[in-house]
């Protein structure tokens, strides 16, 4: 096989689609967990994410009534969530492992009669462009509009975070929600917007996958991408940009272990599909040793149940 | 204290009124398809048989989970102690594959149990000198554990004979679990899990361990201020978690399996975090749940069956048993908020 220029941008490219879903699901539930909330319901956001953009597409043939129903969606399953953990009070832990168990059946569920049918083709923007510049056609154009916007979101994100004063409120209640409270700040509504921005976030991320990457359903489609996303965010100690990078070397290994098979390389695939999982215990390690490092960013009340005293 | 215990009957009716609600909305008659996924799997011998098969692994995994719940500890990679204790139990039995002796079976039994141990540890190790969080390293080792599975299972270990289908050559007779009755798959790991039950009642209720278990997950001020030794108490629980479930894991593979391949959990070490709940992370509340929860899962295999639908909709009554067991707590907090916030108020 010949590395020429033009097979290292068609490989950047499928790095970056394949990097898509995971940058979508982890920044929306950076967000979240910025609040103070851990929903480990990633997965399972994500795959009903999967499932209602792909039926709304095959029962309306409308695109965009597809891609916004898959973030309602992942609204309308994060609320499950957001009413058990801040009306409720329930361990966010079990609750999230709730939602991922649930989801998941449900979306099998929903999808009994989507399964073989074909995806429909989504649009391509600068397709022209695509082919007429060699090695950066096929990195910067030719995708899709979700790729854009999943590549800004990070940034976006960064901006809100560090830039803005409701950043700086989601911050406080994710660090200290007693005195976010005490300055006036409703905390639980503050969480629950968070919650439910992370199930947009989700949804996209599945429906990504669905209408997509690979346009058609199957039951489990997420294949445990949102753990990956869940990791990616520790991995990334909870910054954006860091989430941007962590999802182009997972995505990349993704890639990579296909490229490998395909030439018949020696390492056994799993190993290789067993790096992301091994490579973000590492992270982990590496970064919760430094008890300085790991409080810099960390949300400090991060998974702890909040209530107001009245 | 009696409401404690009572709530997770609400949260079961609920759920069976919910998914009654949620056969209606897919266009089956409820009354009917609950009848398909509750009584019938149940009505004959055979299914009571099955049912006791399934709830063993849940029961056993969730016994030991409730050691590291109890105490604060959230192993969730109980599915990869599993798959690990599986592994490496197997392993020895692949070792003697053409051999028969009455020591393979306890030594393959004990094989697993260590294996899944060890693979606890490492979690725990980390827990405890890295300061790393327990839930993603656990959660990230199971995936880890899988893959390594699909390795032996399609390279190494997978059987010469075997025309190059993802598995094992068969376990010998003598690593197998001995049936309980003819004709039945019900087999003697259901004693392990008793064992394990009635183990788990008398070190939680009757030792010292227990009790420092029990106070640091309470508060681990308290633990702390009482001198308990915080890390070498991580380690320990892990360590029972992780035995348990890879006693699970080699039950399931001695038993109704008989050899390895990809499939030799429907991802019991999941579920059983909700069987512990639904038990209370209590030993008999235990039993009790794993049967509950073990009829989820007959029932989505009969539901496929005669209804056509897909048996992911077992997932769909777990997740609902948990989302109301954990909301009907609300009742049982909102009592424990009253006393106190009384206690606390001088401290204002």
């Amino acid at each position: 096989m010949s590395l020429d220029i033009s097979f290292i941008g068609i490989l950047i490219g499928s790095i970056m689609a394949s990097s898509v879903p995971l940058i979508l699901a982890a920044s929306g539930e950076l967000i979240t967990e910025r609040s103070g909330v851990l929903n480990l319901g990633v997965e399972g956001m994500m795959i009903i994410g999967a499932i209602s953009g792909f039926a709304l597409m095959v029962l309306t043939d409308n695109l965009f009534i597809a891609i916004v129903g898959s973030m309602l969606s992942g609204v309308i399953i994060s609320l499950i969530f957001g009413f058990l953990t801040q009306s409720l009070l329930t361990n966010h832990v079990a609750t999230g492992l709730a939602l991922t168990i649930f989801g998941i059946g449900l979306s099998a569920m929903l999808g009994k009669n989507f399964v073989g049918i074909p995806g429909k083709e989504f649009p391509i923007l600068f397709s022209s462009l695509r082919e007429s510049i060699p090695l950066f056609g096929p990195i910067l154009f030719g995708h899709s509009i979700v790729l854009y916007f999943a590549f800004a979101l990070p940034f976006l994100t960064n901006y809100f975070l560090k830039k803005t004063k409701l950043g700086l409120v989601v911050r406080a209640v994710g660090d200290s929600p007693v005195s976010a409270s005490n300055q006036g700040i409703n905390v639980i509504l503050v969480r629950y917007c968070c919650i439910l921005y992370g199930g947009a976030m989700c949804g996209l991320a599945g429906a990504y996958l669905s209408l997509i990457y690979t346009p058609q359903w199957i039951e489990n489609m997420t294949a445990g991408r949102g753990w990956i996303a869940l990791a990616l965010v520790v991995f990334a100690t909870w910054s954006p940009i860091k989430v941007l990078i962590g999802a182009l070397i997972f995505g990349g290994i993704t890639i990579l272990q296909l490229h490998m098979q395909a030439i018949g390389f020696r390492i056994p695939v799993q190993f290789l599909s067993a790096l992301p999982y091994l490579m973000t215990i590492i992270v982990l390690v590496v970064i919760s040793r430094d008890s300085r490092k790991i409080k810099l960013n960390t949300p400090t009340s991060l998974g702890r149940i909040f209530y107001k005293e009245k | 204290m009696a409401l404690y215990f009572f709530t997770p009957f609400i949260a079961i009716i609920l759920t069976i009124l919910g998914g009654g609600m949620i056969f209606y909305i897919l266009g089956f008659n409820p009354i009917e398809a609950l009848k398909f996924y509750f009584i019938t799997p149940i009505s004959n011998l055979y299914g009571f048989s099955e049912l006791l098969l399934k709830a063993t692994p849940l029961c056993l995994i969730a016994i030991g989970l409730s050691f590291c719940f109890k105490s604060n500890n959230w192993n969730i990679g109980a599915e990869g102690q599993l798959t690990f204790g599986a592994i490496v139990g197997g392993g020895v039995a692949l070792l003697f594959y053409n051999q028969e002796g009455f020591y393979i079976l306890p030594l393959v039994i004990i094989a697993g149990a260590i294996g899944g141990m060890i693979f606890a540890l490492i979690p725990a190790i980390l827990k405890t000198y890295f300061n790393t969080n327990e839930i993603l390293v656990s959660l990230m080792l199971v995936y880890v554990s899988k893959l390594l599975l699909d390795y032996l299972v399609v390279g190494p270990w997978s059987n010469p004979e075997g025309f190059n289908f993802p598995e094992t050559r068969q376990f010998s007779d003598s690593s197998r679990m001995p049936l309980l009755f003819e004709g039945l798959r019900i087999h003697a790991g259901i004693f392990l899990a008793l064992a394990a039950v009635m183990l788990s009642w008398f070190v939680l209720y009757k030792t010292y361990l227990g009790f420092q278990i029990k106070v640091s997950g309470l508060s681990l001020k308290t633990a702390k201020y009482a001198g308990f030794k915080g890390k070498t108490m991580i380690l320990v629980v892990f360590m029972i978690s992780g035995a348990c479930a890879g006693l699970a894991g080699v039950g399931e593979i001695t038993g109704p399996i008989g050899q390895l391949h990809r499939m030799i959990s429907p991802d019991y070490g999941f579920t059983a975090i909700i069987v512990a709940f639904l038990g209370r992370l209590n030993p008999f509340g235990i039993i009790f749940a794993s049967l509950v929860v073990a009829l989820t899962y007959l029932g989505a295999e009969t539901a496929q069956i005669f209804l056509q639908i897909p048996k992911y909709t077992g997932q769909v009554f777990q997740g609902m048993i948990l989302f109301f067991l954990l909301a009907s707590d609300y009742l049982l907090f909102f009592k424990v908020k009253i006393l106190n916030l009384k206690k606390n108020e001088p401290r204002h």
